[in-house]
């Protein structure tokens, strides 16, 4: 032993531990795994391509070029990415439910919301957290970012805001399954759907579909709008450059209705068992 | 950290629980909405270091009891205490001195070496190393985990899975154990396995034991008390001992005879049913207060030889029967 005083495991190595578990028993399949990375990593090539012929017939999507789009595609699927492989699978909870399985999380004496993005972390989505990591960056080199301190500090807090508030969205989505038995699918439109906006120039879209993906569901803050900050780039209505900054506050506000809504969740299942 | 001992382990007090149940009407668009009373008015008092065995047929509101009891169900009338705690509002405290077994879902990670399970445990109540260790290896050795300790838990037998769940549920040293049917499935070896070490650990540490099952032979080896529940109401409470006598329902024993025989003498009190397959079969009945199995075997043994037997227990839902027509 490392250690000269028996001192209970501390909240950190807590939580690494419940996370480390997981992986491990991941790894413990190892060709369906790699399986699994690459037709993520498909997926998310394919999304991009997609991108791609659009703007190679148009030349400008939403005031932006190629490897402009690249940035907030980058950008928006890296923050979706490192979201979903903590809270991906969340949306599953219906299952959880009916079969019971809550009822043993309930038992012990650890938040069930930790409890279950630790036993649904899924390491597949280092695919697409790979791939948006690697556009994002290579794309801000192109486009020729010349960060002062502020923007790099910004192309830091970013990616992390952004997964933060896709976190909440799952979260929320996850929790709404308490009263919907079968809201997947509801759920996922949010989710899904805020994932396909973040990876879009927000320009392109109506001026009330625009204000509902800010001010409903903050999903142009998190790629779209840094990325006019980053590279600095006039904004459209309603989403002036400096709103690229207000990925954190968005994060902050959403966590909060998210942690309210899953207590509530907990309460409901809790009164009405199941 | 350790509560005085008069403050009861679990207190029910007139505790209810109702639930609205929705059910659709063929060929009616709407849908009836209809309560139905799970747990209706159970009261009772289980003292630290007390063994109830709380029995009942299904649906008689023993899981809903211990959902309450646990924290994951908020009761709709009346109120309780467990450990001194409100359960509900102060689940994840209570969870740190409560140990539970649900036998028909497990907790360990399905996955994983079942070692594993236990570092994750030990990781969420925060127990020291030398805690984790020696806990580890007293469990090891009374539940005889160490031929399966590194094969992940989905490749285990259920008599090995079972051993590893009362372990988990155990592995935090808890002051209340509440088992939710811990031998259902389970062959008599495992069975008797399970409440050997459930017996020893009690000697060890005076936890509070809270069982349900429907197999009375649980109760009889690990509780000191027994109670039965049926609709939702405590329907008998009390000394576990002479309850089946008390009742008068007899314990039937079969026995298949190597050689036939026409009759076997059997002790006073005791009496031949009926002989079957000309003499291969005979049943038997007897008090098992004031019987016992193994002394009967014996007096049948020294007659003739035993090729095979089995022995029939009044089942609970007789038993409830019984205490009710008594009570009338």
């Amino acid at each position: 032993m490392a250690e000269s005083t028996d001192r209970p495991v501390s909240l950190p190595r807590m939580v690494a531990t419940l996370y480390g578990s997981r992986i491990r028993s991941q790894a413990s399949f190892r060709t369906s795994f790699v399986a699994d990375v690459l037709g993520q990593v498909l997926i998310v090539g394919t999304e991009f391509l997609e991108l791609w012929v659009i703007l190679a017939q148009v030349g400008v999507l939403g005031g932006m070029d190629l490897t402009q789009v690249a940035v907030v595609y980058g950008l928006g699927a890296l923050a979706f990415g490192t979201a979903d492989l903590f809270f991906g699978e969340i949306d599953g909870l219906s299952n959880l439910v009916r079969s019971g399985k809550l009822e043993t999380l309930l038992v012990r004496p650890v938040p069930v919301l930790l409890q279950l993005s630790s036993l649904d972390l899924s390491l597949r989505r280092i695919g697409p957290i790979g791939v948006g990591l690697a556009m994002y960056v290579t794309a801000l080199n192109l486009s020729g970012f010349a960060p002062g301190p502020a923007e790099l500090l910004l192309a830091v807090v970013a990616p992390l805001a952004g997964a933060a508030v896709f976190g909440a969205l799952l979260t929320m989505a996850g929790a709404m399954q308490f009263w919907l038995v079968d809201g997947r699918e509801f759920a996922n439109a949010f989710t899904y759907g805020g994932n396909y906006v973040a990876t879009t120039p927000g320009a392109v879209f109506s001026l009330p579909l625009r204000a509902f993906f800010t001010f409903v569901i903050p999903a142009t803050l998190v790629a779209y709008t840094p990325t006019l900050a980053l590279l600095d780039l006039p904004g459209p209505a309603l989403l002036p450059q400096w709103s690229g900054w207000l990925g954190l506050p968005a994060a902050a506000v959403l966590w909060l209705v998210a942690a309210l809504l899953w207590r509530a969740g907990v309460r409901r299942y809790t009164g009405a068992g199941g | 950290m350790s509560t005085p001992e008069d403050v009861p382990a679990i207190s029910l007090q007139d505790l209810s629980r109702e639930y609205v149940v929705r059910t659709r009407r063929p060929g009616r668009l709407g849908r009836t909405r209809g309560v139905v009373r799970a747990v209706d008015g159970i009261t009772l008092d289980v003292a630290a270091g007390e063994s109830v065995g709380f029995v009942g047929a299904n649906g008689a509101g023993k899981s809903t009891t211990i959902k309450m009891m646990t924290g994951i169900l908020q009761p709709t009338g009346g109120g309780l205490r467990v450990l001194g705690r409100s359960p509900v509002p102060e689940r994840r405290q209570l969870a740190r001195e409560v140990g539970v077994v649900f036998g028909q879902r497990s907790q360990l990670w399905w996955d994983l070496p079942l070692r594993d399970s236990y570092g994750i445990l030990a990781a969420m109540h925060r127990l020291t190393p030398a805690q984790h260790e020696s806990r580890l290896a007293r469990l090891v050795v009374g539940l005889d985990l160490s031929g399966f300790l590194d094969r992940p838990v989905r490749q285990l037998s259920l008599g090995q899975r079972m051993r590893g769940e009362l372990a988990a549920a155990l592995l935090h040293s808890p002051r209340l154990v509440i088992l939710d049917e811990p031998t259902i499935g389970l062959d008599m070896v495992s069975k008797e396995g399970l409440r050997r070490f459930l017996r020893q650990d009690r000697a060890e540490r005076g936890t509070t034991l809270f069982l349900t099952t429907h197999d009375m032979t649980d109760v009889e080896r690990l509780c000191d008390r027994l109670v039965v529940v049926n609709s939702g109401t405590v329907a008998y409470d009390g000394a576990l001992d002479g309850f089946r006598e008390a009742l008068g329902a007899p314990r039937e024993l079969v026995v298949d005879l190597a050689e036939p025989r026409r009759e076997i003498s059997v002790p006073d009190g005791v009496t031949v049913m009926a002989v079957e397959a000309d003499g291969i079969r005979h049943r038997i009945q007897f008090n098992g207060g004031e019987h016992k199995v193994p002394a009967l075997l014996a007096h049948i043994g020294a007659q003739a030889e035993i090729a095979d037997l089995t022995l029939g227990e009044p089942a609970i839902e007789d038993l409830v029967r019984e205490i009710y027509a008594r009570g009338r």
